[in-house]
């Protein structure tokens, strides 16, 4: 077998093309902007502040030939992409894998080509789809969340296993044969292999399923605590607010960093601290849920008590089969018989981690938000019927603070995805060989200066997942504001 | 107006003893003790080994004397003395925690030598001259047993480093990103804007470690061959220069200016649709003008607190860089002390970092009082 070019067949057309094409679509851009500095006040085009300016004559000639060589650079990387899933190896590393995500491809086309038809009929999700960026962020994010699930549910995508060794492939560059490749193997090592010889690509597209599994389901935890404690400090006021407040403040005086030493070291998860932590911070969401239900159908006990089975039975037995876990070497908590899984060690610290770093930040917005409008009629309105505090908070507040909470919930995911990438990089939590991502940069930035691929990967996923779920979060923030 | 900073530093006050009472007990967690114990003493003492060293160095109750006695007659096996050591709390925690505050009296003992030792007795120093009382209140932070020095020597040439990196990141960040937020926030919309709008939120989704990774690659490797700047910023302790000290600086101060640019750009375009604004227009002023005298004034009072309330994040970043530049500050000193469970270090630098925070959230409401005339803090 060949080493893989990183265009092969492709790149004889489509390579000079892109390499015009990028200086050119640079140039031009440059040129816009700084040609906006002197646009001169006449022409339509309307400003915030109500008045109007015009564009026109070179300022406008310059926005569309940006317009057009962008929709050339998009054209030409599309070009790449399906060209490449159609050709395989045989338009070289790209092409390969493009291959690899065909799954990914036809999943993220199918959910656009969906969502876009019915998008009058979706809500805020739908609204979603009018803006650009939120379109952009949205691909991002589901392009990985996609990646996860097709290799963490069905092992699909990953050409290797992620903590396989082969010998002879330490260090080697992108696109080299795999030696002593069998039938059935994959024959490359498409972004090249690292230092103990594994396979970058697979570990990178196994990391995603590692960030795509814990960071959501942490922001939501992190989310139920801040919610469960925010409501009430806001809404009472007083000495409650005074002491939440308090304790919110003092763990975000803490260094982030020196809170993971102190929490994640293997001698403290020795003495069963994080999963104490654990004990009490995954009883929030079952608060919340109880809570919730309690409040609204307070007086109707029949459906009351029914809603409150249905909910808190399952909910509780996860909970406890969470915190609980049989082996004695690697659990304090084993008394509980009805255990159905796991949580390995590593994973149930650090996320408890990243829920207790989240959740005081939660707290203080939901505060804030409590406070403000508590002050409107309509809350002033269920007082006067007499409803009791938590039904005000749970269905009349906290339904009307969801915009903000639910861009601050996409903000949230993309920094707990930055955290774990601090936990990995510092080598805490997850074992030494686990392919997310923190860790594989943590791998690969010892090397830095004389191999780049094993480090550089992982770094550019993290990027884009983050970005991804800044922009979603950007759009949504559009979006919701304008209604 | 004094009393509201009287408060704050009470709160302060309370904040820091909470803290360090936590990171006391945490790093005083028997496993983390026999980690220290065997990085001390040596790697191979057995439980009973590393309990005994611990109650002669003051950080357990000291042992039971009939069980020392039983083990050296032979009377119980060491598997069976090490099971009867306590290795669960200890009421010692909180003399120990007064110890290291200065309002209780240092531990001393006298060893097997006839030597008196304590805790304010220095190594190499006269038992006899030693204070009685040693702790923060005296202005004894300690001794670091990874640094073999006192904490407040150790760390002093470290928050000078730090202290010099956050100058300058500060330096390169606060001004790039108030222009980068003005220029966005002055035409809501325009090209310019979305241009930079996209440049501040990439920013701050680049977390500094993969930010300085791919700075390191691009910028050092004799892969890429550019090789502008130096991989480390070691040398820049000595002789800070350009070449080796601006990818560290740039590193962190490109995750912070995202988020203050697009704070400034949000400030910048409400002030810009305000009805003052609009009518300065209407009287046939410029553009530039208005820009520069009518709303830059307005639009940088929001910006002023997020720059203030950045310094923690600042921390953090400090932290990944002075590790990935191997630059001797105190983020450097903070992961060594962690990894080595340096007690007296690590409750050291927690005090000086909750110090930063709270002061800079005090400097951050009472200029917000001083920039913004219409609020006020009682």
């Amino acid at each position: 077998m060949d080493p893989l070019t990183w265009t092969g067949g492709l790149g004889p057309v489509l390579n000079p093309i892109l390499t015009i094409l990028v200086p050119v679509f640079a140039v031009a851009l440059v040129a816009k902007i700084i040609l906006s500095f002197f646009e001169p006040d006449t022409g339509i085009q309307t400003n915030p502040d109500g008045t109007i300016i015009a564009t026109g004559g070179i300022w406008g000639l310059s926005t569309k030939l940006v317009n057009w060589l962008g929709l050339a650079l998009l054209l030409v990387v599309l070009a790449y992409v399906v060209v490449g899933a159609a050709m395989g190896t045989g338009a070289g590393i790209i092409g390969g894998i493009s291959r690899q995500f065909i799954p990914v491809w036809i999943a993220l086309v199918l959910t656009f080509v969906v969502s876009i038809n019915f998008k009058r009929s979706l809500g805020l999700y739908g609204k979603l789809f009018d803006s650009m960026i939120g379109m952009i962020g949205f691909g991002l994010v589901m392009f990985w969340v996609f990646t996860a699930v097709f290799y963490g549910a069905f092992d699909m995508i990953a050409t290797h296993d992620p903590l396989s060794q082969v010998s002879g492939m330490k260090n080697k560059v992108p696109g080299t044969p795999l030696r002593g490749a069998e039938e059935g193997d994959f024959q490359w090592y498409l972004f090249g292999g690292d230092n103990l010889a594994r396979d970058i690509f697979s570990r990178v597209v196994a990391g995603s399923t590692i960030v795509i599994a814990i960071a959501p389901l942490a922001t939501l935890f992190a989310f139920m605590v801040g919610i469960t404690l925010g409501l009430p400090a806001g809404y009472y006021g007083g000495k409650l607010d005074t002491a939440l407040s308090f304790f919110a403040n003092l763990i975000l005086a803490f260094p982030v960093i020196l809170l993971f030493y102190l929490l994640v070291t293997p001698e403290i998860v020795a003495t069963g601290l994080p999963q104490f932590m654990a004990v009490v911070l995954f009883l929030f969401p079952l608060i919340f849920a109880g809570v919730l239900v309690h409040s609204r159908y307070r007086t109707q006990p029949q459906k009351d008590y029914i809603w409150l089975a249905i909910i808190l039975v399952p909910m509780f037995l996860v909970y406890m089969s969470v915190i609980n876990n049989p082996d004695p070497t690697a659990s304090r908590i084993t008394f509980w018989p009805l255990d159905f899984f796991d949580v390995p060690g590593g994973v149930l610290v650090v996320f408890v981690s990243v829920v207790f770093v989240n959740s005081p930040t939660v707290f203080r917005i939901v505060r804030g938000l409590t406070m403000d409008i508590k002050t409107r009629d309509y809350v002033a309105a269920a007082q006067t019927r007499g409803e009791r505090p938590w039904y005000i908070m749970l269905w009349e507040i906290l339904p009307n603070a969801r915009g903000p909470l639910i861009v601050d919930f996409c903000l949230r995911i993309g920094y707990t995805t930055i955290l774990l990438g601090t936990l990995g990089f510092f080598g805490l939590g997850l074992p030494p060989e686990s392919p997310d991502w923190g860790s594989t940069i943590n791998e690969g930035r010892k090397l830095l200066s004389i191999y780049l691929h094993p480090a550089l990967p992982p770094a550019l996923a993290l990027l884009s997942l983050v970005l991804g779920l800044n922009l979603l979060a950007d759009g949504l923030r559009e979006e919701s504001l304008r209604d | 107006m004094g009393l509201f900073i009287l408060r704050r530093v009470g709160v302060m006050l309370l904040t820091a003893f909470c803290l360090t009472f936590i990171v006391f007990v945490m790093t005083n967690l028997y496993p983390n003790l026999e980690k220290l114990a065997k990085s001390e003493g040596n790697f191979r003492m057995t439980d009973i080994e590393v309990a005994t060293w611990l109650s002669n160095n003051g950080y357990r109750s000291p042992l039971d004397d009939q069980l020392l006695a039983d083990l050296n007659a032979g009377r119980i096996t060491q598997a069976e003395a090490s099971e009867q050591v306590n290795t669960g709390f200890d009421p010692r925690i909180f003399r120990n925690y007064a110890e290291w505050l200065g309002v209780y009296p240092g531990w001393t003992r006298v060893d097997r030598d006839g030597n008196q030792r304590g805790r304010c007795i220095l190594p190499g120093s006269d038992p006899a001259e030693a204070p009685t009382f040693c702790g923060v209140l005296q202005g004894h932070w300690g001794w670091s047993t990874v640094s073999k020095a006192p904490v407040t020597e150790a760390l002093g040439t470290r928050m000078g480093n730090t202290g010099f990196l956050m100058l300058c990141v500060m330096l390169l960040m606060i001004p790039s990103a108030l222009i980068v937020g003005v220029l966005a926030g002055m035409r809501e919309g325009s090209a310019l804007d979305r241009t930079l709008s996209t440049f501040s939120i990439t920013t701050t989704a680049t977390p500094e470690y993969v930010s300085g990774v791919l700075f390191i690659a691009i910028f050092t490797s004799s892969a890429v061959g550019l090789k502008w700047f130096k991989g480390t910023a070691t040398s820049a302790m000595e002789n800070p220069n350009f070449e080796n000290f601006f990818l560290p600086v740039l590193t962190i101060a490109l995750y912070g200016m995202g988020y203050i640019a697009r704070m400034t750009r949000a400030s910048m375009a409400e002030v810009m649709t305000a009805q003052y604004i609009r009518t300065a227009r209407l009287k046939g002023v410029s553009f530039g003008n208005i820009v520069m005298k009518h709303a830059l004034r307005n639009a940088l009072i929001a910006p002023f607190t997020v720059i203030m309330l950045q310094f923690p994040w600042l921390l953090n970043g400090v932290v990944i860089v002075e590790t990935l530049f191997q630059y001797k500050g105190v983020g450097w000193e903070l992961v060594r002390a962690a990894g080595n469970n340096d007690i007296e270090m690590l409750l050291a630098i927690s005090v000086v970092s909750v110090f930063v925070v709270l002061v800079t959230q005090l400097i951050s409401d009472i200029g917000y009082v001083y920039l913004n005339p219409r609020i006020s803090v009682t």
